[in-house]
């Protein structure tokens, strides 16, 4: 397995519902409510706790957003990192459980 | 030998709840306080309250928990703020309240419990004004300052206010239908106590001119789960609430109201709903398509 290899899985502890091509979230834990543009919407739904992250960039972003994959893998491990703070997302270097909602 | 109990039910939303109490002077600052939502109706919902040496009103945040299995739904609901601390049981429909005898803590009470109980009925409290202007209600929200109150003070003769701070929402047959409470804000004034379909929600800002503007569905929901009343930390009741919201959102037209504080803004909050029918096609439910 790769030295930095990230894997993340949406927290069980909020709701999500996407509208209009943004997904609205909400931490039940706390009443913080999120929305997430496209791009973040499309991490956020591909992040089954399986699929390493940069393969999630790779596949799901660069194939459906014209940018650069080294520049997309910093945006979006940046995100994560911002998403997991929130609760919203759980992180780790090894596969994990569905946490789906 | 206990002292018996006096009980006057109040009716919010058409949710007719008991309220009793030992205390005889308590018992009359809740008719007071709740004048006009007084019921006869069958209660559906009981809370006995006892007095207490609390502290005063607390600005503390209120803690909104599950006691109990929630996977059974075998739970109590506790709610604790510095000045109340209460306890609900949703299976029985029963709850206790341990509060000094002064009436802000009561109205929070009361918003919490009702909160609750819509959440799973599909409804919520919204932090708005709202009145009825030719059989439809009008909701105008926005942070404080924005200009709830002073819509309400703009109103014509003929507008029937339902609220100027707190606005009570349930689903009906085809969208959702506004309610008066008593819970009043700067107006210091309680709503009538009657109902009418939702036309539309305004968000409020104030400004040069009055204006409508469109905004996403997107944009709506963020606004509106903003100014919804929610306290409960409970995974089941948030997912359900941001359901609603969604629906809500698809049912009702949301717009951004800015507005010049004179009595000219209710002109375009009458012609809204006549324009609106012009402009887009209701099903034939009468609900409105969202743009």
């Amino acid at each position: 397995m790769p030295e930095n290899c990230i894997y993340i899985a949406r927290s069980s502890a909020i709701a999500a519902r996407a509208l209009a091509g943004e997904m609205m979230i909400m931490n039940s834990a706390n009443s913080t409510f999120f929305t997430l543009n496209e791009v973040a919407t499309t991490i956020f739904q591909a992040a089954d706790g399986r699929t390493p992250l940069r393969e999630i960039v790779r596949d799901k972003i660069c194939g459906q957003f014209e940018v650069d994959l080294d520049e997309a893998q910093a945006d979006a491990e940046q995100f994560v990192a911002e998403l997991s703070g929130h609760g919203i997302l759980i992180v780790s270097n090894q596969p994990l459980a569905a946490e789906a909602p | 030998m206990a002292a018996a109990r006096k009980v006057a039910c109040v009716e919010i939303g058409g949710i007719p709840i008991a309220l009793s109490t030992c205390d005889e002077r308590f018992l009359d600052l809740l008719r007071q306080r709740y004048d006009g939502f007084l019921s006869s109706s069958r209660p559906e919902f009981e809370l006995e309250f006892d007095l207490t040496d609390t502290g005063p009103v607390s600005d503390d945040d209120v803690r909104v928990r599950c006691e109990g299995d929630a996977e059974d739904n075998k739970k109590d609901w506790l709610i604790e703020r510095g000045d109340f601390c209460a306890r609900w049981d949703p299976r029985t429909g029963r709850g206790s309240v341990r509060q000094n005898a002064n009436p802000y803590s009561l109205d929070s009470v009361l918003r919490i419990l009702h909160s609750l109980i819509l959440a799973e009925r599909g409804g919520f409290l919204l932090h708005a004004a709202s009145a009825i202007c030719d059989g439809r209600a009008y909701l105008f929200s926005g942070v404080s300052g924005a200009g709830k109150t002073t819509m309400t003070r703009l109103a014509p003769a003929g507008i029937t206010l339902l609220t100027d701070e707190i606005s009570y929402l349930r689903p009906n047959a085809g969208g959702y239908a506004a309610f008066g409470t008593p819970f009043a804000g700067e107006l210091a004034k309680a709503g009538e106590n009657c109902t009418a379909p939702v036309s539309a929600l305004f968000f409020l800002e104030q400004g040069p001119e009055n204006r409508v503007d469109e905004l996403t569905s997107a944009e709506a929901v963020r606004r509106l789960m903003r100014n919804i009343l929610f306290f409960a930390e409970d995974h089941g009741l948030v997912e359900k609430l941001l359901a609603t919201a969604c629906d809500f959102v698809a049912k009702v037209p949301i717009r951004r109201l800015t507005f010049y504080p004179d009595a000219r803004v209710w002109d375009l909050v009458r012609n809204f709903d006549r324009n609106f029918d012009r402009n887009f096609a209701r099903n034939s439910e009468g609900v409105p398509e969202h743009a």
